[in-house]
């Protein structure tokens, strides 16, 4: 394959220009413990992470920087909470328009609203809104703050990979560049190359799934408008512009317009701006002024690999899985992905937990994708009713909901994104403590506030132990290792923290992984039994299931 | 509590009267509107899933050819 280099779309920002590297200048390929084929948010997101904790990592993108147009807006709380733990979170908050409710219509009626976030003392809010451009090139800068303060994250554009060889040693990796091809070899690759991904192919490899039969087309305008800051779903309504629609503000007085056109349609015919400009005017009303800034079409499955590890080649983001956008389930579950992966390759790499660990990644985020498959599913066959049948339902449940409260949980426009809960997986521990069920081993720690700032700033980047009352403070010895302890006082345990922590418990001694989720929870500091967890939490010790 | 499938209507000819008869006059389609929004209020006036799942595959299995 010795194809041009061809952009494939238009670039928003254009952030890692081609450089020739060195290893373009060698006669043996050049070994590298980690690379990543992608820089979109999913493959920048592990490159920081894995930058940050100190491992060089060299990223192939075949672009030179962030595709224009919008795709993903919604980036939610954990989201934010992970970028924030990387250094790109405030730029983000900053930026993004905060939002957490959302109002669901039917005809001209309002039948439904929700909160997202109907509790306080979080830093991060429940969503933002923010164009994918946005968010790909704050995690760039935090790259080039972490590189100027040491870390080796390579980022290097127009560097298509065009074809591999994986073995037990990693993968040799041919890479086209605007100056003609070289070689490098990774000891682990990470694939984190989209939905079509040419790793997977590569490799030969399955995605299968649903493909739902329906088109939505995206038209972001830009206006001044009043309407709140909520997300605003129609089902069938009265303006007629497709058979559902949706309404969202995004940054610099830009929103978010989605209509639901269904299967039979001329693309072509739909993405001319009077045809679309003829569908906003009749939602907006006709004296309304405004700018068409994007239009897309897109159509949309639900699939995932079966396995996300291939030996030493691991899928994240939409190359492993993908689901519609209700829900925003997309961006959101890859830099989970990314964040599950970072810290446990980084431990493989260092030689404090063997290969299979990586094993675990596979595990926790193929539940994880399960789960995001199985919310977006039901959401889209809601949405895009496949039988006469169930079209009978959904609009009995809409006609049914303005009348009586019972239906109005079953409208389902899209279930937002949260984080999966590792119940009942591999690495969990002892869950010893009376607590709360929201924090269970496997589950990720809410925030809480704590001092002068919020707890979750104070967890990570490695294995943290949290006491609660526990008497613990400074590091605590364990199995070999010292960990950090966050000490919260008898008197500082009240409030958030202590209902999100400690329930009807006394005191509460926590195990966290580095990636924020509980490994294992005590009412007080027993040394044999973290180590049992830590061993298990960190696949030294598996336990016999 | 487990699906009651033993005899449990006061009035089982009082009540199949009604169900029919809820159906005059309706096309097809509002028939089928008319089941659904009556499976539903139903469906939550019991209110548990496993009671729920129970009659739906009671309801699935041996449906005739
Ligand atoms: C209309 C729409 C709305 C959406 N809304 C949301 C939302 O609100 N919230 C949300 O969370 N998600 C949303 N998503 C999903 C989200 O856009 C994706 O999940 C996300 O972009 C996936 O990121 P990624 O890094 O895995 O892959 P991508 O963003 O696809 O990045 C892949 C990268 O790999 C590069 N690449 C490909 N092949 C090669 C090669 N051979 N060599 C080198 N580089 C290569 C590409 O150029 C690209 O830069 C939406 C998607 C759509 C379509």
């Amino acid at each position: 394959m010795n194809a041009p280099l061809i952009d494939r779309y238009p670039l928003a920002f254009k952030l890692y220009p081609y450089a020739r590297s060195a290893d373009q200048d060698v006669a043996t390929p050049a070994r590298h413990p980690v690379v990543i084929v992608g820089g979109g948010p999913v493959g920048l997101a592990a490159a920081l992470d894995l930058g940050l904790r100190g491992q060089p990592v060299v990223v192939l993108d075949d672009h030179e920087g962030v595709g224009q147009g919008s795709r993903a807006i919604c980036f939610a709380k954990r989201t934010l909470e992970i970028a924030h733990r990387l250094g790109a979170g405030a730029d983000m908050l900053a930026k993004g328009v905060v939002w957490q409710k959302g109002r669901v219509f039917h005809d001209r009626d309002e039948i439904f609203d929700f909160d997202l976030l109907p509790e306080a003392g979080h830093r991060c809010p429940a969503f933002i809104n923010l164009q994918q451009p946005h968010f790909e090139r704050f995690l760039h800068e935090a790259i080039e703050r972490a590189n100027a303060g040491g870390a080796q994250i390579d980022v290097r554009g127009k560097n298509r990979v065009d074809a591999m060889q994986a073995d037990h040693t990693g993968a040799l990796l041919d890479v086209m560049t605007p100056e003609g091809g070289y070689q490098i070899h990774a000891d682990w690759l990470i694939a984190c190359d989209g939905a079509r991904s040419p790793v997977r192919d590569m490799m030969g490899l399955g995605f299968e799934g649903r493909v739902f039969e329906d088109n939505f087309l995206i038209a972001d305008v830009k206006m001044t408008a009043d309407f709140p800051t909520e997300r605003w779903f129609w089902f069938e309504p009265w303006f007629k512009s497709g058979s559902s629609a949706l309404l969202h503000k995004q940054p610099d007085d830009i929103w978010r317009i989605d209509f639901q056109l269904g299967w039979d349609i001329d693309r072509e015919k739909e993405l001319k701006p009077e045809n679309v400009r003829a569908r906003v005017d009749a939602m907006l009303g006709a004296d309304v002024e405004y700018e068409l800034d994007w239009c897309s079409i897109y159509t949309f499955q639900c699939r995932r690999m079966e396995k996300f590890r291939h030996g030493r080649v691991l899928f994240a983001g939409d190359s492993a899985h993908q689901v519609s956008p209700f829900g925003a389930r997309g961006a959101n579950s890859g830099v989970q992905d990314a964040d599950n992966l970072a810290w446990k390759l980084d431990m493989v790499l260092r030689g404090q937990a063997p290969e299979s660990l990586m094993d675990t990644y596979c595990q926790e985020r193929v539940a994880a994708a399960e789960e995001n498959i199985l919310n977006s599913t039901r959401a889209t066959d809601f949405l895009t009713p496949k039988s006469s049948v169930s079209k009978a339902f959904r609009d009995a449940v809409l006609s049914l909901a303005q009348e009586f409260e019972f239906a109005r949980p079953l409208i389902n426009s899209g279930r937002l994104s949260v984080p999966c809960v590792y119940d009942a997986h591999a690495l969990n521990g002892e869950d010893a403590l009376e607590g709360p069920a929201r924090t269970r081993p496997g589950a990720p720690c809410p925030d809480a506030p704590l001092g002068n700032g919020f707890l979750l700033d104070q967890l990570g980047p490695d294995f943290t132990i949290l006491s609660i009352g526990a008497g613990l403070e400074g590091t605590f010895d364990v199995a070999g290792q010292t960990l950090r302890v966050v000490a919260v006082t008898e008197d500082e345990a009240k409030g958030p923290i202590a209902e999100r922590y400690l329930g009807g418990a006394a005191s509460a001694v926590y195990l966290i992984r580095p990636d924020q989720h509980v490994a294992g929870r005590w009412p007080s500091a027993d040394v044999a039994k973290i180590a049992v967890a830590l061993d298990r939490a960190t696949g030294r010790v598996t336990h016999a299931a | 509590m487990p699906l009651n499938t033993k005899a449990n209507l006061g009035n089982p000819d009082g009540f199949y009267e009604s169900l029919v008869g809820a159906h005059d006059g309706l096309s097809e389609a509002q028939s089928e509107a008319l089941n659904a929004r009556l499976i539903l209020l139903l469906a939550n006036h019991i209110g548990d899933l496993a009671v729920l799942r129970d009659a739906i595959t009671k309801a699935r299995q041996n449906i005739p050819k």
